[in-house]
């Protein structure tokens, strides 16, 4: 790699236009390309291959044409996809049903704790420790609470309070649901306090500040200029929480734990699926792997920066 | 919501003072001699003159009991959660629960950490976990670091990389595990056919425990270097222009240039990120469990999350699979400790 096109690489970005895209196409214009496009391809083969496969028939039409070319006439079904959504319907909706609210309650919560732990004005050194407190918790390998997670859900009298939803015809099973919602929101706070605390230490303190000397209580200045000034951040947050719980796997197992039972969230009805006697039937397996994956996928693809900002901090 | 946190603290702030409404500038005439005068922030319109909360705001600040609405009921939701459950776990693990009778907290011994450090298979659990993690988080951050700054060098349609490259991760690992699966399949799966037009294979890499573990590193990395990269290239657009400028004119050669300029000036987000990926390795039983669709991972995987588990939920063993959580906790502390110092030091918390 010598210094001459590097340079001209260098011109072509800092210039924009047709031009410098025809003059920018010397060797190490068309390596850097080739490496970025190869790159391309390693990433969205697995998804590819996937993708056809579930188009295939099982087993003749996945196992007699490549992993990663469509399928031939022949061979063409969408009987898998039909599988799959009757198999995992119900559990995208139990899916839904705690995903949402855990999402919606854990950012309103974040946003709680960093506005107060940001924008107040006390101590560093009494605030340090709560501070450290919820970002180690983020860190927490969940298998280090498990077991008194399932000795406190099985001793919390919850099936009993919500007598009112089984009259009403609600399977019993759903005590699950809130216990995930439960469970959810509370692990998720930290991380949800920390993006947000991101946030508020970049807001102008004078602005706040002026609100206090008008003599806006602390609550007020929340709702009337901190909670409408958050709205990107809760896009970013909503999204990033979404994405998380709807994907867990290992919460879902333990509070729900059978696949079979009505309130199974998706992830874990996908976890077993197509898993028989005869075999993997592949083909059902990579079309549940697409419809589990259909909701993150959509927020992804319409918030895709949203979600790398979340990640990002 | 804040409505009703707001009136139940001027309602205790009132019980506190006995009976003194929130904005009330005189109470008891003892109250009005002793703290009247340095009740702290006249302006912030919560002035009390007495009161344990005052006294809270006078020696921690200002805000402190009218924040405390605020930050104090997540905390505590938080801390009994996680720190609450993980000294419950302590607990657990000194008892010798098993089974399905409850817990005998009045016998407390370390009889399961004894019985861990002689288990082979905890062992090696310890060995893989530390493998997969050491592994995972190297190659993750040197994937990440080229992608970053191929995708910083002003190609066409950025973004349109930067999506692609991170996609993998806003999937669950229930479902990248499948995908895994059919790329790792023995006769039909991409990796081997691609082997095979080159003459090496077929491979059996989730059936040989020599490899398998090395399959699920390189599958992870597909799922998070797209993070990495986001990571880095944060890292890089905060880099001032004139580094970039100042090391070609010297004469370096592009590669110089990244290595020795920039290069050493993403410390930062190398560790933010390294952290953020140990902490995905420690979590791999979701991909792990998928697998399988058990709690037995693939021979040559196990690692102390998956051995965890299975101790727990598969053979009730509850004091010895609380036992093992400790031992992955404190291998977590290990990490984060020094990681939360290194950003107190710098005054990041």
């Amino acid at each position: 790699m010598s210094d001459a096109p590097t340079t001209d690489g260098e011109q072509s970005g800092a210039l924009a236009g047709v031009r410098e895209d025809l003059a920018g196409l010397d060797g190490y214009r068309v390596a850097l390309y080739a490496a970025v496009l190869g790159l391309t391809a390693f990433y969205l083969t697995p998804i590819e291959s996937g993708l056809v496969t579930a188009f295939k028939t099982n087993p003749e039409g996945v196992s007699s044409t490549l992993p990663f070319a469509p399928p031939p006439g022949e061979f063409f079904t969408l009987e898998k996809w039909e599988t799959a959504v009757q198999a995992l319907g119900r559990g995208m909706v139990n899916s839904a049903l705690y995903a949402v609210p855990a999402t919606v309650i854990s950012a309103l919560l974040g946003s709680f704790a960093a506005y107060g732990l940001t924008q107040a004005d006390w101590r560093a050194r009494y605030k340090a420790p709560i501070l450290a407190m919820f970002v180690a918790a983020i860190f927490i390998p969940y298998q280090a609470v498990l077991v008194p997670l399932s000795q406190f859900w099985g001793s919390v009298p919850l099936a009993e309070v919500l007598t009112p939803l089984w009259v009403a015809g609600v399977p019993r099973a759903y005590t699950g649901v809130i216990e995930l919602i439960v469970t959810h929101v509370a692990y998720g706070i930290p991380i949800c306090m920390v993006l947000f605390r991101g946030y508020y230490t970049t807001v102008s303190e004078e602005m706040i500040e002026a609100a206090r000397l008008d003599g806006a209580t602390f609550a007020r200045v929340y709702r009337r200029i901190v909670f409408p000034i958050s709205t990107p951040m809760f896009a970013v947050v909503l999204i990033y929480q979404f994405t998380q719980i709807w994907n867990d796997l290992l919460f879902a197992l333990i509070l729900v734990s059978t696949e079979s039972s009505p309130a199974a969230p998706v992830v874990l009805i996908l976890a077993g699926l197509g898993e028989s006697q005869e075999g993997q039937d592949f083909a059902l397996r990579m079309a549940g792997a697409f419809v589990a994956a259909l909701p993150t996928l959509i927020v992804y693809v319409l918030f895709g920066d949203e979600f790398a900002e979340g990640v990002a901090s | 919501m804040r409505d009703i946190l707001s009136s139940t603290r001027t309602r205790l702030r009132r019980a506190l003072r006995g009976g003194d409404s929130d904005d009330d500038a005189v109470t008891d005439d003892g109250r009005v001699a002793t703290d009247g005068g340095t009740a702290a922030g006249g302006a912030a319109g919560a002035a009390g003159t007495g009161g344990l909360l005052d006294r809270l705001d006078e020696r921690i600040g200002e805000d402190f009991t009218e924040s405390a609405v605020f930050w104090l009921p997540p905390f505590l939701l938080m801390g009994l959660f996680v720190y609450g459950a993980i000294a419950w776990n302590f607990v657990i693990s000194l008892t010798d629960y098993q089974g399905f009778v409850g817990p005998d907290y009045s016998d407390l011994d370390f009889e399961m950490y004894v019985r861990a450090a002689n288990d082979a298979g905890v062992i090696e659990a310890t060995v893989n976990t530390f493998l997969l993690v050491v592994s995972f988080t190297a190659v993750a951050l040197a994937f990440g670091l080229v992608l970053a700054i191929l995708v910083d060098r002003d190609i066409r349609f950025e973004n349109t990389f930067r999506t692609i490259y991170l996609l993998p991760m806003s999937l669950s690992f229930v479902v990248t595990a499948q995908f895994w699966l059919w790329m790792y399949n023995f006769n039909n799966g991409v990796v081997n056919i691609l082997l095979g037009t080159v003459g090496i294979g077929p491979i059996n890499w989730i059936g040989n425990s020599q490899i398998v573990l090395w399959a699920v590193v390189f599958a992870l990395v597909w799922q998070f270097s797209g993070y990495t990269m986001v990571v880095y290239l944060a890292g890089l657009r905060a880099i001032p222009r004139e580094h970039f400028e100042a090391a070609r004119v010297d004469g370096a050669s592009t590669l110089k240039m990244y290595w020795r300029v920039i290069v050493p000036q993403l410390k930062g987000s190398t560790i933010s990120a390294a952290i953020v990926l140990m902490v995905f390795a420690l979590k791999a039983f979701d991909f792990l469990y998928s697998l399988v669709s058990g709690y037995r991972p693939p021979n040559g995987t196990d690692i102390l999350a998956t051995k965890m588990v299975r101790e727990a939920y598969s053979v009730n063993n509850w004091a010895y699979a609380s036992a093992i959580a400790i031992i992955l906790f404190l291998m977590a502390l290990s990490i984060i400790g020094p990681y939360l110092y290194y950003q107190y030091s710098k005054g990041e918390l």
